[in-house]
C-alpha cells in the first residue's frame, strides 16, 4: 500500500526572479509580492485561494505572520520553520502533509533575499551564522563560514576516499555548462577544469570557482490537492515523496564529515515515493559548493559512499550526461541569495512541465530536489513526478 | 595569530576557561553514559543526563580534517592568512575545532599527531590551539591487539 502522502498534493505554480546584474529592484516585501502573484497567476489562482503560507525570512520575529498581513492573507496553516537553504524543500514536505490532512487546501511558499544589493548599500550581508556557540567555540579560530566548514568536509572526503581536485572541479564545470544555456544565469562564461583549479584557493581544498556567488533572488511555489490541481492551468507536478533530517548546527558537531543528513532524508523520500535513484531522470542538488553535490550523490544513493568522485568524473551531471543535474546553472552559476532551495524546486517543476527551453532534458517524469542548509546540517529531499507517475 | 575576536564565556563553560588560565585542558564526561562532551553544556547530548564531571586531558590528539584559509572572515585576521583551521580528535576525548600552529599550515595533514598549545588572551585566559607533536608520531601504535 502506498504512503497516504504520495501524490496527494501537487505543485501548480512557480515563479522566480533573478537578474544578470545579481541585483533585484524594489524592497523585499514588494519582491515577495511579485513572485507570489506570478506563481498564483501561472496556476490560475488568486490570493483569495491561499489558506496556507510558508516563509522563514523577511520580517522580524514571525515571518509568516508578518508577510501574511502584508499580502492580505488570513491562513489556517502557517509555517516559518527555518533550516537554512533546505527550508523550501522542508516547506513542500509540510505543505503536502497539511494538504493531505485537509489542514489547508492551497499553500504558497515564498522566499526573497537581497544580500547583494544590501552589501552595495553598506548594509548587513548574511551574518546569520554567529550563534553564541559559534562565537565561543569556532569564531576565535578564524573559520570562514560557511566555506570553511565545507572545506573541512571536502578535505576529509579526499583523504578518506581519494577524491581528487579535478573530480570536484568537474561539478563546477558541468553546472556552468548548464548556465550557458540559461540567459537568466548570473555566470554564463564556459569554464574548464583548469580554470577552476587555477582560480584562487579560498579555503583549501576549495577554489573560488567551487563557491556560489552572492546575488539577490526570489521565488514562490504554489501547492494544492492533486484533485484540485487537475482543474488548473498547468500540468500538475506531483509530490511523490519527501523526507527531512538534521544532525548538527556547527561543523565541529557533525558526527562524520563524509556523511550528511541526506542519507536519512533521501531514504525517507524514496520510500514514500516508492521509487529508487535509478528511476530519477533529473536531479536538482543543492550546490553551495562542489562538495555539497558530491556528498548528496553518495548519500542519496546515486553511487556508493566514497565513489562520488569517479561518478561525476566524466560529465555525468552535464548536458547529455547520465544524470543531468542543477540544470538551471545551480547555485554555483544561476543565482545564490543565501539559500538556493527555492530555485531547485522551480527548475524541477520547469523540467517536469517541459518548460526548460534550451536546458530541457528529454522524457522527464521524475525529478529529485535536495536542499541542504547550514553547514551540511539539515537536508530535505523531495521527489516530484509528472502525471504519468500518479 | 588569532586573538580577536576574544571568545565569550558562558556559565556552563566557566570551568573550561578557568583552567586555561593555568594552561590546563579540561572537558566534561557524562557520569551516566560515559560519553565525552564537547562543547561544555549543562547536559549530556548523548543521554541528557545532568551528571557531568570535568576531566583533564593530556592535550594530545590527531588531526581529523584541516583547511588552510587564504581568506579571513574578519579584517583583524587578514594579516594572519594563510592559517590552518582544523578539527582535532582529542585522545580519549571529543573532537574540537581549532588551529594547528607553530608550523607551515600547508604541511598539516589529516592523521598528524598534535598536542595542545596555548595562546595568551588579554584577560589572562588562553586560547586552546594545537601544534605538531613529533613525539606523538613515534608513540603512535594504531596496531590491532
Amino acid at each position: 500500500m502506498s504512503h497516504p502522502m504520495r501524490g496527494s498534493a501537487a505543485i501548480v505554480g512557480v515563479a522566480d526572479e533573478v537578474s544578470p546584474t545579481g541585483e533585484l529592484d524594489g524592497e523585499l516585501r514588494a519582491i515577495e509580492a511579485r513572485v507570489v502573484r506570478a506563481a498564483l497567476a501561472e496556476a490560475g489562482l488568486t490570493i483569495a485561494d491561499v489558506d496556507g503560507l510558508f516563509t522563514c525570512t523577511g520580517g522580524t520575529m514571525m515571518p509568516s505572520v508578518e508577510l501574511a498581513e502584508y499580502l492580505g492573507v488570513e491562513p489556517t496553516w502557517t509555517n516559518s520553520t527555518q533550516t537554512g537553504g533546505s527550508s523550501y524543500e522542508l516547506h513542500v514536505e509540510q505543505a503536502a502533509a497539511a494538504i493531505t490532512l485537509g489542514l489547508c487546501e492551497t499553500a504558497v511558499i515564498v522566499y526573497a533575499s537581497t544580500p547583494r544589493s544590501n552589501r552595495r548599500r553598506g548594509g548587513a550581508g548574511m551574518g546569520v551564522l554567529a550563534t553564541p556557540e559559534r562565537v565561543e567555540w569556532e569564531m576565535p579560530y578564524g573559520i570562514f563560514l560557511p566555506i570553511g566548514a565545507y572545506s573541512l568536509a571536502a578535505a576529509r572526503h579526499m583523504a578518506q576516499y581519494g577524491t581528487t581536485p579535478e573530480q570536484l572541479a568537474r561539478i563546477a564545470v558541468d553546472t556552468r555548462t548548464w548556465a550557458t544555456r540559461n540567459p537568466r544565469a548570473f555566470s554564463r562564461e564556459p569554464i574548464t577544469v583548469d580554470d577552476v583549479l587555477s582560480s584562487p584557493m579560498v579555503a583549501s581544498p576549495l577554489h573560488r570557482l567551487e563557491c556560489c556567488p552572492v546575488t539577490d533572488g526570489a521565488g514562490a511555489v504554489v501547492l494544492t490537492s492533486t484533485a484540485r490541481a487537475r482543474d488548473l492551468l498547468r500540468p500538475p507536478v506531483l509530490v511523490l515523496g519527501a523526507g527531512s533530517h538534521h544532525t548538527h548546527s556547527m561543523i565541529s558537531q557533525m558526527p562524520d564529515l563524509t556523511s550528511t543528513p541526506g542519507r536519512v532524508s533521501g531514504a525517507r523520500a524514496f520510500a514514500m515515493a516508492g521509487c529508487s535513484p535509478a528511476e530519477v531522470d533529473v536531479v536538482q542538488l543543492y550546490d553551495s559548493f562542489t562538495i555539497t553535490v558530491l556528498l548528496a550523490l553518495e548519500d542519496l544513493g546515486f553511487c556508493a559512499k566514497g565513489e562520488g568522485g569517479p561518478f561525476v568524473g566524466d560529465g555525468t551531471l552535464g548536458p547529455g550526461g547520465a544524470l543531468p543535474g542543477q540544470t538551471s546553472g545551480g547555485g554555483l552559476s544561476y543565482t545564490h541569495p543565501g539559500g538556493f532551495g527555492m530555485f531547485l524546486l522551480v527548475e524541477a517543476v520547469r523540467q517536469l512541465r517541459g518548460e526548460a527551453e534550451a536546458r530541457q532534458v528529454d522524457d522527464v517524469d521524475v525529478v529529485l530536489a535536495h536542499g541542504c542548509g547550514g553547514v551540511l546540517s539539515a537536508t530535505s529531499t523531495i521527489v516530484l513526478g509528472s502525471e504519468a507517475t500518479a | 595569530m588569532i586573538v580577536p575576536p576574544v571568545p565569550s564565556e558562558e556559565a556552563a563553560s566557566a570551568p573550561f576557561w578557568d583552567a586555561t588560565r593555568t594552561q590546563r585542558l579540561v572537558f566534561q564526561r557524562c557520569d551516566d553514559c560515559g560519553a565525552p562532551v564537547w562543547y561544555p553544556r549543562a547536559v549530556c547530548p548523548t543521554c541528557l543526563s545532568g551528571n557531568l564531571t570535568w576531566t583533564e586531558s593530556t592535550g594530545r590528539g590527531t588531526v581529523y580534517s584541516v583547511s588552510v584559509h587564504y581568506r579571513a572572515p574578519a579584517p583583524e585576521l587578514t594579516d594572519a592568512v594563510p592559517y590552518a583551521v582544523a578539527l582535532v580528535d582529542l585522545d580519549g576525548g571529543p573532537r574540537m575545532l581549532t588551529n594547528v600552529v607553530d608550523c607551515d599550515p600547508e604541511a598539516v595533514r589529516i592523521g598528524d599527531p598534535v598536542r595542545a598549545t596555548w595562546r595568551a588572551l588579554p584577560d589572562g585566559r588562553h586560547l586552546l590551539q594545537f601544534a605538531p607533536d613529533p613525539a606523538g608520531s613515534l608513540a603512535d601504535p594504531p596496531t590491532s591487539q
